[in-house]
């Protein structure tokens, strides 16, 4: 239940905009109307998208939170990579890492 | 009959938002080009309003309340959801056909559940294909969503019954109606594995929707899909239902995985209406 309070605090923050405009002032009381762990709730202070990732948030409800967040493509990846290798694999959902974490674009690999 | 264009195409982010970043600039016009030739032959079928089938992203359904099929009868829509610069896209104001939507829902209900919603925020699910087919937002859009991203998921089998279902209903009414299914083949987006493309698996796919092989296209189960193809390769479901509607052979009018960057197989398509 509380990976479904986590994504759906970041699905209404993705498609609301005036929750974005107060999102980084008011996020304690923003958060505070949501059943999160405190591990969830450190996760989104910190805008660890490593940790989200691996806690099981959907791929494309993270991918948007990101580009919210302005983080660039080749980073947001690196992120998702860098919280498998801290917390381990994919804890729910579909969203799981098939490999190693090696990357598939040349423009990503000669970055 | 007031179906008048069906055909499929790919909808991901980079495809816009990462155009910039492309090392094969070739391959990326050469897909541009398709996608505007694509325009054009909608735009030549006399169009009145063009069907959306999407997959969306968690833009207005989320899993307290997940239609397996909804229809967009708004008067108008907004988007892109995500942030422009990111998409690449401008946020903007797009025509709705409420009147015309409501008639298509009434009758798509006669065998399917269809649900509908006045209101319907778009993402790149549905701002990708606008941005390259009605640039302009000036044809209406009737938006429709299958969902490919909160399991359970609706059976292929009754994809193929929407399409049908869309079908009959657009030949019922006297516009001209264009449709498209936008969603990707094998791929794993929004992942650590963006990028990753299973052409063998997408070429054997798209044979089967090129032929419009009703039982080799209902034949795929979530479990080999998503082995095989991703999570999303679910997706596979816009595309049988815009197969089902046109009920003719397709043209396989472009396809690279060569473009890795976009996450997806980038495709270009369009069925006989039979």
């Amino acid at each position: 239940m509380s990976l479904y309070n986590l994504q759906k605090f970041l699905y209404e923050l993705n498609r609301n905009e005036s929750i974005q405009e107060n999102y980084s002032e008011n996020i304690d009381s923003l958060i505070a109307k949501y059943s999160l762990t405190d591990e969830e709730i450190n996760a989104l202070k910190e805008g660890d998208i490593g940790l989200l990732y691996v806690l099981g948030v959907n791929g494309q409800i993270l991918m948007h939170y990101a580009a919210l967040l302005g983080i660039e493509w080749f980073d947001y990846l690196e992120m998702m990579r860098e919280g498998v290798r801290i917390h381990g694999p994919v804890r729910d959902g579909v969203y799981a890492m098939t490999g190693g974490g090696e990357s598939f674009t040349n423009e990503e690999k000669e970055r | 009959m007031s179906l008048v264009y069906s055909g499929v195409l790919s909808h991901a982010p980079g495809i816009t938002g990462r155009a910039h970043l492309v090392e094969n600039t070739e391959k990326r016009d050469e897909f541009y080009a398709a996608l505007e030739n694509q325009k054009s032959e909608i735009m030549d079928s006399g169009a009145e309003a063009i069907i959306v089938i999407a997959a969306e992203h968690f833009a207005n359904f989320f899993m307290n309340n997940m239609p397996a099929y909804c229809i967009g009868i708004g008067d108008s829509y907004e988007g892109p959801i995500e942030d422009p610069k990111w998409l690449g896209i401008e946020k903007t104001k797009i025509p709705g056909a409420p009147n015309l939507a409501k008639r298509l829902t009434k009758n798509i209900m006669q065998t399917v559940d269809v649900a509908y919603s006045e209101e319907w925020k778009f993402d790149h699910g549905i701002m990708v294909p606008l941005n390259f087919l009605t640039p302009k937002y000036d044809l209406p859009v009737i938006p429709v969503n299958i969902n490919c991203q909160g399991p359970p998921l609706t059976p292929l089998h009754r994809a193929w019954a929407f399409g049908e279902a869309l079908r009959r209903a657009c030949d019922e009414v006297p516009e001209k109606i264009a449709l498209v299914g936008t969603g990707g083949i094998s791929h794993w987006p929004a992942t650590p594995d963006s990028g990753k493309i299973n052409e063998p698996w997408d070429r054997v796919f798209l044979g089967h929707l090129m032929r419009n092989d009703k039982d080799a296209l209902l034949g795929y189960s979530d479990e080999d899909t998503y082995n095989d193809a991703g999570q999303g390769g679910f997706e596979i479901r816009t595309f049988i239902t815009a197969a089902a509607a046109a009920q003719g052979q397709g043209d396989l009018q472009f396809y690279t995985a060569e473009i890795p960057i976009f996450a997806v197989g980038c495709t270009v398509a369009r069925f006989s209406i039979e």
